[in-house]
């Protein structure tokens, strides 16, 4: 039995190890969406994680816990520069800023000789495991179902709602939308340095554009009224091409296929459902 | 109470509240009223912190709130509703009057997300005290439902529950009693004043003159952002600014010709 799993593990262990990561990565998309903010620097700030994670591997040798700790520190504390400002912005604009920031660091990256420049930076040793990549996938989903059923998910609701009826009531919504961006920021960091230290190699492109758009495809695929919503939606989006193989280049049309179809007939995702908010 | 000192707000082109000033005394019924366009939902809104005054001040229970945004300004004690309704339609009704509470629900994050027993503890209370809320105005089956799926009236008296839910010292009405049949708007009424008769002070903006004048106990009068005229019922409704205002100076004229 063991024997089968592992061979399972190793056939395909990217694969596996992808669906952890990308399940993180929705997750970072919910923490914002939850509140009604559409940020596309999830890739971004995923990029940082990765490049923080694997030079602080390759050139310091430190040990594995504190590179993840950096690598979703480095972005979190980027978002609470680039936050202050983007924070009065909201819909469209908050999205262009945020894909702004991708494209600063693409270009950063690419022209810095030290982070590998074009080439980007392999060699990174093999350190995510499948227990470190699900065990944190676990912690975090936990966090977000406890918060979600607590006054916090409520404040969230609220203000993904009717922003203004949110301020009335007391809740302090700048907070709330700084603290969910920061702690994107650090969710999709994390995924960043777990992903860079199994694939062995990241590159400035990696982090661009269409990685953002697959971050959010994620959570629109879901749904994002319960955090179940973009682990399942990161679940399919990443095995579905796997799956889909012998369809060869028409892979990916699949998944732009399946986005549009659940826009139009599952505006909520496909996990729809609602949890109780009365903690007690 | 709250004290309003030359407060003004303009508009591109359009001065929407021109150098009001009015003061709101403790555990009355305060009215705000005027013809469409007069400045009162522009007032409000800048009265609970949504819209910055272009000059003037506002200030609530001896303190200067005018630069308070609106999240510290419901910590002290304000409350409000909307003219055009907007409880949070997803939640359910009973969710709708928690998220009123935030500000009094004291527990740190970490302990409210790991649901310590502190936490669970306030979360219980909250609970009762919401259907106390919704039994109080009159919407307690109505608890598991999803907001948005009440009754025009029923969302009116959710966001009058949910503004209640905070504790505000002082509440800020608008149109509470628009879309409501005369029964709920008698009911509405009993209910004003029996929250006076507990000790709140409400500031209430309202068409309805009937109703109006049943609960007031002071009433300020605004006609194109400035106001008019100030005093009791009585005094309101032999004013012949107000009428003028309210009925166009023809009708005034010839009302007064009538009287005469």
């Amino acid at each position: 039995m063991m024997a089968t799993l592992d061979d399972l593990l190793w056939s395909y262990q990217s694969l596996i190890y992808g669906l952890g990561t990308n399940a993180i990565l929705g997750l970072s998309m919910y923490a914002v969406l939850q509140l009604g903010q559409l940020s596309l620097g999830q890739a971004a700030f995923m990029g940082i994680g990765a490049y923080t994670g694997a030079l602080l591997t390759l050139r310091l040798g430190l040990p594995f816990p504190l590179v993840l700790a950096a690598a979703a520190m480095v972005p979190a504390l980027a978002a609470l520069v680039i936050g202050g400002p983007t924070m009065k912005l909201s819909g469209v604009h908050l999205a262009i800023a945020t894909i702004g920031l991708g494209e600063v660091l693409r270009v950063a990256y690419i022209n810095t000789d030290a982070m590998g420049g074009a080439l980007g930076l392999s060699g990174i040793p093999e350190k995510s495991t499948f227990a470190i990549i699900f065990g944190l996938l676990a912690v975090i989903l936990a966090g977000f179902i406890l918060a979600s059923r607590s006054k916090i998910g409520r404040a969230c609701e609220a203000i993904r709602e009717d922003e203004a009826a949110a301020r009335v009531m007391g809740i302090d919504v700048s907070a709330y939308k700084m603290t969910a961006l920061v702690i994107s920021a650090a969710l999709a960091g994390l995924a960043g340095a777990l992903n860079a230290h199994f694939s062995s190699f990241i590159g400035p492109n990696e982090f661009a554009f269409e990685a953002a758009v697959s971050i959010l495809s994620f959570a629109i695929l879901g749904g994002v009224t319960t955090p179940f919503g973009p682990v399942l939606g990161a679940f399919v989006l990443t095995a579905l091409p796997e799956l889909l193989r012998p369809f060869h280049d028409f892979r990916l049309v699949f998944n732009g296929l399946i986005i549009v179809l659940v826009v139009i007939f599952l505006p909520r995702g496909i996990l729809g459902f609602r949890i109780r908010r009365t903690g007690g | 109470m709250l004290t309003v000192e030359t407060l003004s707000r303009t508009f591109t082109g359009l001065i929407a509240v021109d150098d009001v000033s009015f003061a709101v005394t403790p555990n009355t019924i305060h009215s705000l009223i005027g013809p469409n366009g007069a400045g009162k939902t522009t007032l409000f809104n800048m009265i609970s912190g949504l819209l910055p005054p272009s000059g003037g001040t506002i200030a609530f229970q001896g303190g200067d709130i005018t630069a308070l945004p609106p999240h510290r300004r419901a910590r002290l004690g304000l409350g409000r509703t909307f003219q055009n309704l907007r409880v949070f339609g997803e939640m359910t009704v009973l969710e709708n009057v928690l998220t009123g509470m935030h500000p009094r629900l004291g527990v740190a994050w970490p302990l409210a997300v790991l649901r310590s027993p502190a936490a669970r503890a306030e979360e219980r209370a909250g609970l009762a005290k919401a259907q106390a809320l919704l039994a109080k105005v009159g919407i307690a089956d109505h608890a598991r439902r999803p907001a948005a799926d009440l009754a025009y009236g029923d969302q009116r008296r959710l966001e009058i529950a949910r503004a209640l839910a905070s504790d505000p010292a002082l509440l800020l009405l608008d149109e509470p009693a628009a879309g409501m049949n005369p029964t709920e708007t008698a009911a509405l009424g009993d209910l004003l004043l029996e929250l006076r008769q507990e000790g709140l002070t409400i500031l209430l903006v309202e068409h309805d003159m009937g109703f109006v004048m049943r609960l007031s106990d002071r009433l300020t009068v605004l006609n194109f952002g400035r106001k008019i005229a100030e005093g009791g019922p009585a005094e309101i409704r032999d004013d012949p600014t107000v009428i003028e205002a309210y009925l166009g100076t023809k009708v005034a004229r010839k009302l007064a010709g009538a009287a005469a």
